[in-house]
């Protein structure tokens, strides 16, 4: 059936391609606008950090012409629009500055955390939509009954339990009392160098060199952090899951599909879910936005090895090249996500087209 | 009119228990149906459309249907088994609904919807579904059916819209069909015509046919009797041959507040409402 | 309401306040908010919101009475160190000898006073931005919500964190950090109402009358964008909570040795396997505070806006 309908749909798409292009124009310059200001927020703060950066190079007793010769060489004593348009060059050059406290480039820093982060927020949000999607539906389909309840519960702590704390619970438990699962980190120590890194993420990495050892332990580790990150994604999902199937489940088309005599399943799981599945998407890609924000914590929590850590280890050496480019990471990360999103969405509904 | 009836209704309840007590929106309605047209004329609230709704199964969940005898065909559709239910929905018994831009589904297109009607009914092969699908098309006098067939619903206008919902409902050959006010949401140039569609159909495959409206002339047009309803009652029973006969002053009124070509009326009716009528 | 409510005053009260004709404005307002009153107060949940935000308000004002110990300095280091919770200290100690229950009372005035000043800061900036991005339209209207959007485009905590980075860290670095990441939503709510009432009659009647853009904004817009922020703000004010604390966790809020909780859960996490107390009342704290305000938003969003859920 399904088949059907895309064979059917093919013909439109293709002749909706054209106008699909003209918008993705208009947006493409948004999104450059958005960038812009975004680097023109982490500048910004680049500037208001109270500590003296020529201070910080030449020391506190130099003298009055080697203070003024280093700022002068960092380009201190240009206006402050020349000083962002270098800044913005460098940026896209991918030059963001050494970091103090690796005393490596931020750029290489970040290329060397970022998959450890992704990695994580990927498996949360896959848990966190396979299991909320389907709670959400189960809650809007018995209204008011036992799940919704269980639904409306699970939504509430998650909005309400700060993640950090759910998370060294989650390690007392599991890990200390119950030893269920591996603790702190991405591997075991003797495991730690058996990897060469392809992609940067453990899973991946170990199942395509078949070192199934370093996999079983890699998702001992990954367990309890990408559960967790699950539940924050599910508490989300489920809830709005269940609001938008309500929203549909009220419409008419639902009574038509009734009067045609179509299952209860196929209009729960096929006419209303394609219909929440709309925006259910803006929702999900906010999800793992989140987690990736999320990180900050739980990687702190978790002593994984990823940006969120990098960038609050970072930020207690007051190393602010390597915060600024991580933060500015994730920011670019998080608007294509949003972006990306939004493409989705528009493929999806026919009516944006 | 001496055929078999088809539906027979004795004393149909419909009730919602609200938080704010116990509403009846039907109120012991009575009727049989055979292969005729039969219009049920009343105002909005006057539990027409949940009557239709109940016919079907369809009343919403806090609702609760009881009859004496609700008979679909010598089948007891309060006592049916939901698959029984369903296998009647949209085989035997289908309904035109009222407005194509809410009642088709957004992210499907006309064709899929209608392709899927027939397969929920027959053992047919995606192909022959689709084929019967164009033709149904062809039937409800679209000039293009194939470019009818792929369009979402967004895309259609109303009037087209309305022809494929017909379509897409008779597509089963049903023995019966509901159109709970089929054109209200029409422009009048269009509603003419739609109707003039579903009029034919009708004749040509001697279904039986439940017109819902608040348009009395409209009714009177196209049935062959009329079912004057108000506050969840049946107010009068009439063949519309003989409209002029009616006895009941709710239908009176209603004939008076239809404006009239010639003479001119001042002030203009108003409708009276007696709340003993709903007791 | 029979006889009994008639000759009660109470019963009098009821009548004026539900009435369908009211005399007065005031009868009016207050009418309808006893109306929604009554409709919050069925709702146990959001009741239970209530009473714990109310529990807070109280628990804050009068910390010195209830926990008398000292939240700062602790007992004697060689027997009251990290105690389970028990008759002395019903919380237990932390690992200074400080009683967790008193520290917890105290901390309780932090947590509200960063909700208080995040909403006082970050309220009448999206309140502004919004109510004049809607009326003044055009290109104004366009930089300003492209400006929201690049702020709301920013992971709220990671910007948060680079303020604080710049800052300094610090309870007030934090609540200004917070604030600056806040506003954003509310600009949204704010302009989106904006635009349904800029063009309706009475606000065309004022301009007519000769008003300023600056006076109908403040005298006439804003009153009205009021109650869907404060919706807004209320169901995002565990969200301030859980970033705040989320910074002193981090070590970048308040600093030692304030009893804020976030901090009191990174203190207690080196202990956590032998002495879980240490780190978990903080986080229950925490928990119960953020899980009233949860309530008590959505019991609000229920009443005063009921097209939003249903």
């Amino acid at each position: 059936m399904t088949d059907a309908t895309n064979d059917i749909a093919s013909g439109e798409r293709s002749r909706a391609l054209l106008s699909f292009t003209l918008a993705t124009g208009r947006f493409l310059l948004m999104l450059a606008v958005t960038i812009f200001g975004l680097l023109a927020v982490t500048f910004f703060i680049g500037r208001i950090v109270p500590v003296d950066p020529v201070l910080a190079v030449v020391g506190d007793r130099a003298p009055a012409h080697v203070y003024a010769r280093v700022r002068e060489e960092m380009g201190l004593d240009l206006p402050l629009w020349h000083q962002f348009a270098i800044y913005i060059g460098n940026v896209f050059r991918a030059d963001f500055g050494n970091s103090i406290l690796t005393s490596r480039p931020v750029v290489e820093d970040v290329i060397r955390y970022f998959p450890a982060t992704m990695e994580l927020a990927t498996l949360g949000t896959f848990l966190g939509t396979l299991f909320g999607v389907p709670l959400g539906v189960a809650a809007a389909v018995k209204r008011g009954k036992f799940i919704d309840h269980v639904v409306r519960v699970i939504g509430l702590v998650g909005y309400s339990a700060p993640i950090f704390w759910l998370g060294l619970l989650g390690l007392l438990v599991f890990y200390s009392k119950l030893g269920w699962v591996a603790g702190p980190g991405r591997l075991d120590v003797t495991y730690e160098y058996m990897l060469t890194p392809v992609t940067g993420m453990v899973l991946v990495d170990s199942a395509l060199a078949g070192d199934w050892a370093v996999f079983r332990n890699a998702v001992s580790h990954i367990a309890l952090p990408s559960a967790l990150l699950g539940y924050y994604s599910l508490a989300y999902i489920s809830r709005m899951t269940r609001s938008f199937m309500l929203n549909e489940l009220s419409q008419e088309y639902i009574t038509t599909a009734r009067v045609k005599g179509l299952s209860e399943t196929r209009i729960i799981w096929f006419h209303a879910l394609r219909n929440a599945a709309v925006p259910l998407i803006t929702v999900i890609a906010l999800s793992y936005a989140h987690l990736l924000e999320g990180s900050v914590l739980t990687e702190t929590v978790f002593a994984w090895p990823g940006l969120g850590r990098y960038i609050t280890n970072s930020l207690q050496n007051a190393d602010m090249n390597a915060v600024l480019g991580g933060t500015l990471v994730i920011g670019l990360v998080f608007v294509a996500v949003n972006t990306f999103s939004d493409l989705l969405y528009r493929l999806f509904d026919p009516r944006t087209r | 009119m001496t055929q078999r009836s088809l539906l027979e209704v004795e004393d149909l309840r419909v009730r919602f228990h609200l938080r704010t007590g116990l509403v009846e929106a039907v109120r012991g309605v009575s009727f049989k149906v055979g292969k005729e047209r039969l219009g049920i004329v009343g105002e909005s609230g006057s539990g027409k459309s949940q009557t239709a709704r109940a016919l079907l199964g369809l009343t919403p969940p806090p609702g609760e249907v009881l009859a004496n005898r609700l008979t679909f065909d010598g089948i007891d559709l309060l006592a049916a088994s939901r698959r029984t239910l369903r296998a009647l929905r949209g085989g035997r018994m289908a309904m035109v609904m009222q407005d194509p831009k809410y009642s088709l589904n957004p992210v499907m297109t006309l064709g899929a919807q209608m392709v899927e009607t027939y397969l929920a009914h027959t053992r047919a092969g995606i192909r022959e579904a689709k084929e019967k699908a164009l033709a149904m098309l062809e039937a409800v006098r679209l000039r293009d059916p194939e470019r009818v067939f792929s369009l979402y619903p967004h895309e259609a206008s109303g009037g087209m819209g309305q022809r494929a919902m017909i379509a897409m409902m008779l597509i089963t050959d049903p023995d019966f069909l509901i159109a709970d006010e089929p054109t209200s949401a029409l422009d009048v140039t269009v509603q003419q015509e739609v109707l003039r569609i579903l009029d034919a159909l009708v004749d040509e495959r001697g279904m039986g046919l439940i017109f819902i409206s608040h348009d009395l002339r409209l009714v009177s047009s196209f049935c062959d009797r009329v079912l004057v309803m108000y506050g969840g009652k049946v107010m009068e029973e009439l063949a519309t041959g003989n409209l002029s006969d009616a006895q009941h002053p709710y239908t009176r009124g209603l004939m008076n507040c239809l404006p009239a070509i010639s003479g001119s009326a001042h002030p203009l009716p108003t409708l009276e409402r007696d709340p003993e009528w709903a007791r | 309401m029979g006889n009994l409510a008639t000759s009660s005053r109470r019963g009098r009260l009821r009548k004026w306040l539900t009435t369908n004709e009211p005399i007065s404005r005031g009868q009016a307002r207050l009418g309808s908010a006893y109306r929604s009153w009554l409709a919050f107060s069925r709702n146990p949940l959001a009741m239970l919101g209530l009473i714990i935000v109310l529990a807070l308000i109280i628990i804050a004002i009068f910390a010195d009475q209830i926990a008398t110990p000292s939240p700062v300095v602790g007992g004697d280091l060689r027997t009251e160190r990290l105690q389970p919770p028990g008759e002395n200290h019903w919380l237990g100690t932390d690992n200074q000898a400080r009683d967790i229950f008193s520290r917890l009372v105290h901390g309780s005035r932090l947590t509200l006073m960063v909700v208080m000043l995040v909403t006082v800061i970050a309220m009448p900036i999206g309140l502004l931005i919004g109510t004049v991005a809607g009326y003044m339209g055009g290109w104004v209207d366009a930089v300003l919500m492209r400006i929201t959007d690049i702020f709301l485009a920013f992971p709220r905590l990671i910007l948060a964190l680079a303020f604080v980075a710049a800052l300094g860290p610090g309870i007030v670095n934090a609540v200004i950090a917070i604030a600056i990441t806040s506003w954003p939503p509310y600009a949204r709510i704010a302009r989106a109402e904006t635009l349904t009432i800029r063009n309706s009659d009475f606000v065309l009647a004022v301009r007519l009358q000769g008003a300023s853009p600056f006076r109908i904004i403040t005298r006439h817009i804003v009153p009205l964008c009021i109650p869907s922020v404060i919706i807004r703000v209320t169901l995002d004010m565990a969200g301030i909570i859980l970033t705040a604390a989320g910074l002193g966790f981090l070590g970048l809020g308040a600093q030692p040795p304030t009893p804020e909780w976030g901090a009191m859960i990174a203190a207690g996490r080196q202990f956590i396997i032998d002495y879980w107390w240490v780190a978990t009342m903080p986080g229950i704290a925490i928990f119960v505070v953020s899980l009233g305000f949860n309530l008590l938003g959505d019991g609000l969003r229920d009443v005063l806006d009921p097209k939003a859920e249903k």
